[in-house]
This record gives C-alpha cells, sequence and structure tokens, in this order.
C-alpha cells in the first residue's frame, strides 16, 4: 500500500498555492515529515489530500486508487487528517469526543467494543485521567493531545498530522511522536505530519519532504535531506549537520548572513 | 502488573462515561415528570381553580365531572397547555439547532430576526390588509407571520451557499435581518390606526389564548417530522461542534448538514411564531440549560433542550395565569422578564472566558 501525489495544483481564487507539486511512494508503516517555511502550501496540501480543498489538477493515488473517485465516507475512512486549528469550545468530555470521532457514521447506540477502543487509546497517550473532563477546560498541549486521540482511534489508513506539536511541551512533544511512530509502524499507517523542529523530524521520520513556494524540492532520507543547499534556501538560513553520540542527527541553523 | 493497570484504567474511563450517560437519561427523565406535572398544574390553573385528581378524571373520562369542567378543561385549558408544551419544545429545539449549526450560544430565531420578520408580516396584514397567501380568510395574520419568518429562514440559507460565508457572517446577517424588519414594523405602527395598532402590540406580545386544537395538531405534526430527522443526525450535528475542518475529515457533509437543519429550524420557528406570535428567549435559555445539565452531545442536548423549552413555557403559562388574580399576562412578556437574566449571565461567562 502506498501513497503517492502526481503534479497537484491547488489554487485559492487566482492565488496558485500548490504547483506541480509531487510527492513519490509513500508505503506503510512510513513517517514523513513535511518541512517548509510559513506559506508554503504545507496546511493546504493536507486540506487537498483530507479532501477539504479541491485540486484544480493532478492526482492522489493511494493503494492504486484515485482518491477523487472515492466516496466521502470511504475517503474519510481511509484518511484522518489533523488540522492546525484544533482549539472548540464545545462541552464534551474527552471520552465523549474520542467516541464521536468512531461513531459520527454509524448507529445511534454505542457498543462495548467503541468503548474499550476509546479507553485504548487514552491509555496509550497517557491521558486516561483526562478521560471525564470537559475538552474546552483543557489546556492547548492536553487538547492537542485529545486531538491526536481522535485521528488515531478510527485506525485509518493514512494519518495527516498539521503542526501536533505546536502547543506542546518537550516531554508531551516526544510523548506523542514517539507514539504516533509505533502506530504507524505497528498498525501499518502511513503518516505525514507539518513540523518546524528539524531535529524532531530527524529523530521521528524516516523520511523528509520539503515543500516550498508550492513545489516539492526534495524528498528522501533525513540524512540526505538535511544537509542540502535547497533546504537552508528555503528557510533563509545556513545549516550544519552533525551525527550526535546517541546516533541521531543534529541541524544547527543559523540566520543566513 | 503493568497490563493489569492498564485494563484498570481503561474500565475506570468506561464505566465514569456510563455512569454519566446513565445520569443524563435519569436527568431527561425528570425533567418529563416535571413537564407532564407542570402541563397538569397548567390545566388545573384558571380562574377557577381545580383539583389536579379532577384534571385527570376529565382527561380520562370527558363526561366524568360534567359539561361546564369538560368544556373548560377540553376545549379552553388543554389547548392552552399543550400549545404552551408543543412551542416551548419548538423554540428549545430550533434554538439549540441554530446554537450548533452557527456555532454561537446567542443564536435563536428571535436574536437572528426570524420572529421580527414574522412581526412585520403579522402588522402588515393588520394594518393593510395585504396577505402573501390567497384566500385563507381569517389566518391572514397567521398564514403571513408564517411566510415572513420561512422566507427569512430562506434569506439565511441562501447566505449559507455563498462561497466564503462562515457562519459569524451569517450572525451579524441576522442581526441585520432583526434591525431592518424592527424598522419595517415600526413604519407600519406609525401609520396604523388606534384598534390596528392594538392588534399588532397583542399579537407581537406572544400569547397563548389564541391557541385551538387545530393548531396544535399541525405544531405536532411538525415536530412528529422533524424531531426524528434531527435526531437521526446527532452524531454528525456533535461532530460539527468540533469546527468544520474536523467534521469534514471525518466525513461529514457540513453544507448539506447546514442546509437540511436550517430547513428544519425554518419549520419549528415559523409555526411557533405563527402561532403564539412572539416569544422571545425560549430559545436561548432552553438549550443554555440543557448544555450545562448535559453537554453537548446532541443525542441527549437535543431532546433536553426541547423538553426544557417545553417546561418554561408551560410554567411561564402558570405564572401568567396566577401573577394578579383575574389577569392573564401574555406569555411573551413574563420569558422575556425570565430571559433577561440569563441572557446577561451568558455574556458575563462568555466574556470571562475570553480574558482567561
Amino acid at each position: 500500500m502506498s501513497l503517492v501525489l502526481d503534479n497537484l495544483n491547488v489554487n485559492y481564487g487566482s492565488n496558485e498555492v500548490l504547483k506541480n507539486a509531487s510527492i513519490k511512494s509513500l508505503n506503510t508503516g512510513s513517517f514523513t515529515c513535511l518541512l517548509g517555511p510559513n506559506a508554503a502550501g504545507k496546511s493546504t496540501l493536507f486540506k487537498a489530500i483530507a479532501g477539504l480543498v479541491k485540486p484544480s489538477s493532478g492526482s492522489i493515488i493511494l493503494n492504486d486508487v484515485d482518491i477523487s473517485t472515492l466516496s466521502r465516507k470511504e475517503r474519510a475512512k481511509k484518511i484522518a487528517y489533523l488540522p492546525q486549528s484544533f482549539h472548540s469550545n464545545v462541552s464534551l468530555t474527552v471520552f465523549e469526543s474520542i467516541l464521536l470521532s468512531l461513531k459520527h457514521q454509524s448507529a445511534w447506540r454505542v457498543k462495548q467494543t467503541d468503548l474499550l477502543q476509546v479507553s485504548t487509546i487514552l491509555e496509550q497517550l497517557s491521558i486516561s485521567a483526562l478521560a471525564d473532563r470537559d475538552i474546552c477546560d483543557l489546556s492547548g498541549g492536553q487538547q492537542q493531545m485529545v486531538a491526536m486521540a481522535r485521528i488515531l482511534v478510527r485506525s485509518p489508513e493514512v494519518i495527516l498530522l498539521d503542526e501536533p506539536t505546536s502547543a506542546l511541551d518537550l516531554h508531551y512533544q516526544l510523548s506523542i511522536l514517539s507514539a504516533v511512530k509505533e502506530l504507524t509502524v505497528t498498525k501499518k499507517i502511513i503518516t505525514v505530519a507539518a513540523l518546524h523542529d528539524l531535529n524532531l523530524a530527524a529523530k521521528f521520520c524516516d523520511q523528509l519532504a520539503l515543500l516550498s513556494d508550492g513545489r516539492i524540492k526534495t524528498q528522501g532520507e533525513p540524512e540526505d535531506v538535511l544537509g542540502l543547499s535547497v533546504l537552508a534556501e528555503a528557510y533563509k538560513v545556513t545549516t550544519s549537520l552533525e551525527l550526535t553520540s546517541g546516533g541521531y542527527l543534529y541541524v544547527d541553523a543559523q540566520l543566513a548572513g | 502488573m503493568h497490563q493489569l493497570s492498564y485494563i484498570d484504567n481503561g474500565l475506570n474511563a468506561t464505566n465514569q462515561y456510563q455512569k454519566r450517560s446513565i445520569k443524563k437519561i435519569r436527568l431527561i427523565g425528570l425533567i418529563s415528570g416535571l413537564l407532564i406535572l407542570s402541563v397538569l398544574v397548567d390545566i388545573a390553573t384558571g380562574p377557577g381553580n381545580f383539583p389536579l385528581t379532577t384534571v385527570l378524571d376529565v382527561i380520562w373520562d370527558k363526561t366524568s365531572h360534567g359539561i361546564k369542567l369538560e368544556v373548560i378543561i377540553w376545549d379552553y385549558r388543554m389547548p392552552v397547555a399543550l400549545t404552551a408544551l408543543v412551542v416551548g419544545a419548538m423554540l428549545g429545539m430550533a434554538g439549540a439547532l441554530m446554537q450548533t449549526i452557527l456555532n454561537n450560544p446567542l443564536a435563536e430565531p428571535f436574536t437572528l430576526g426570524i420572529s421580527s420578520a414574522a412581526s412585520f408580516g403579522a402588522a402588515l396584514a393588520i394594518v393593510m390588509g395585504v396577505g402573501l397567501a390567497p384566500n385563507v380568510g381569517s389566518l391572514l395574520v397567521t398564514v403571513n407571520a408564517f411566510i415572513f419568518a420561512l422566507c427569512t429562514c430562506a434569506v439565511l440559507l441562501g447566505m449559507t451557499r455563498i462561497k466564503g460565508v462562515g457562519t459569524q457572517t451569517i450572525v451579524l446577517f441576522g442581526i441585520a435581518i432583526f434591525f431592518a424588519f424592527n424598522a419595517l414594523l415600526a413604519m407600519m405602527e406609525y401609520s396604523a390606526s388606534e384598534t390596528q395598532l392594538q392588534r399588532i402590540v397583542f399579537w407581537m406580545l406572544g400569547s397563548l389564548g389564541r391557541a385551538s386544537w387545530q393548531q396544535l395538531s399541525m405544531g405536532s405534526l411538525m415536530m412528529v417530522i422533524v424531531l426524528p430527522f434531527c435526531m437521526s443526525r446527532t452524531w454528525r450535528l456533535t461532530a460539527l461542534r468540533l469546527g468544520d475542518e474536523s467534521a469534514i475529515s471525518m466525513g461529514v457533509d457540513v453544507k448539506r448538514l447546514r442546509i437540511e437543519i436550517l430547513i428544519c429550524i425554518s419549520l419549528l420557528a415559523a409555526t411557533a411564531v405563527a402561532f403564539v406570535g412572539i416569544i422571545g428567549f425560549v430559545g436561548l435559555v432552553g438549550p443554555h440549560i440543557a448544555r450545562m445539565l448535559v453537554g453537548e452531545d446532541q443525542r441527549y442536548f437535543l431532546p433536553l433542550s426541547a423538553m426544557l423549552g417545553a417546561t418554561m413555557l408551560s410554567i411561564t403559562s402558570i405564572v401568567s395565569k396566577t401573577l394578579t388574580p383575574g389577569i392573564i399576562y401574555p406569555v411573551g412578556i413574563i420569558t422575556a422578564l425570565i430571559g433577561v437574566p440569563v441572557f446577561l449571565i451568558i455574556i458575563i461567562r462568555n466574556s470571562k472566558e475570553r480574558f482567561e
């Protein structure tokens, strides 16, 4: 199973946001980081895959099937998307909101297996203690964890995470990315996440894709992408790459002259 | 050991959820009981008060206490008490649905101009004798109010079809409609004769005095159609409260859902306002209390909003008859008096959240 983006174009009126963006085969069990400066088109790319915006041309192929041919329900079953803005003032408990993610298409009654699935994901993300609290009473970071749980509980084939760690402290950043990485491998999911921290990207992701000015400039393994001048140019910085004693890549970035 | 604590925590979260759900169902049962009691007291109360046992006897067997009581209870008091129930439920439900699809706790038929449009329609019929539907005879005022309310909903519906128009714009547009129709209404009142002015004011005050079995059956029919339709969409409506992007990514056809629900709101609000005139705040207060009691899982929120709206209007009907012996106040006055303090609490709560 794989996900391929072929010459994707998306316009907002006369504004071309994605210009022939292509991503080579992303396989099951792979965790890809979508890098790119602000306003590069990362969110638009996610929205196009999730069906929130319609591409003007190009195709998104999942498992040899063009996803534009799928029904709304079929697409939602296969692809889960965590938007950048997830804050909500809704009066629902954490448990109810995750259950909702499972039940939104189906019957009125809640089955015992649904409840078990919700409690399992709460445990996997170490947020069981929040189960009975209202979402609107949670901190930004806690809300982000709950939003992640809502995505993961659906057991989709593809997970799209738009800056999933933006409101999290260091502990939760590591905890959530570890959980995503583990679930990606064990449940054979294709995960794509937009991250701004190059070191976190290097640590957790198998592949990096750089989106700049609406185009995918490069795609490859972290050690191949992080040292490229095209990355430094996209962010307008200079970078140097080191291998730490723990075997991780470390990127040191400085503002360009 | 780790595995054991894992199962324990999971069971704990599940148990908490199940306990909460049972609590909500019990609460709905309790409110239902309160509503039935309130309707019976409403029937028993009036210029002549009857014991509840007598009321139950006459409801069970019309002729059990003679023709006089049969006429009073079956022909006068029951239509009024049951209209309070049905209209209150319609307004509570319309308010809850509107707040959900527009993501705004202050949205309801009254604040979004639907009631003002109905008032103008009624005034047009009273002052100019102009009707939008032919050959409706004595129902001219009611039909005009219904059509104007429905047209306003259609305009709001049209707004949702315009690309790039968000829920906040629709709310602002509704407020603009409110002011526009109020200005037109004032113009109509200015040119009305003394008798016509009296009729407009009386219509606008919102009164259950116009209730009849015919109107009641039409209102009930509307509820029988709309309630199951909306209840079959409760999960999707709850998903909508997590934001449009989240709902769409869950596979919810957000645009279609909004249109379907706005049509339901139109039918509920237009029918309610055409039958009893302007009754403000029931659509605001009912859902607000329901939200505080059961949260926004729409499986509980929608029916409870309807029940609380019905209970509120039913209690208001009792208060309107007992406040001053011999005088029945229009219920619109009483609901507004209760509604204003609640409205203020909502505003204060919201501004607190904004500053935190």
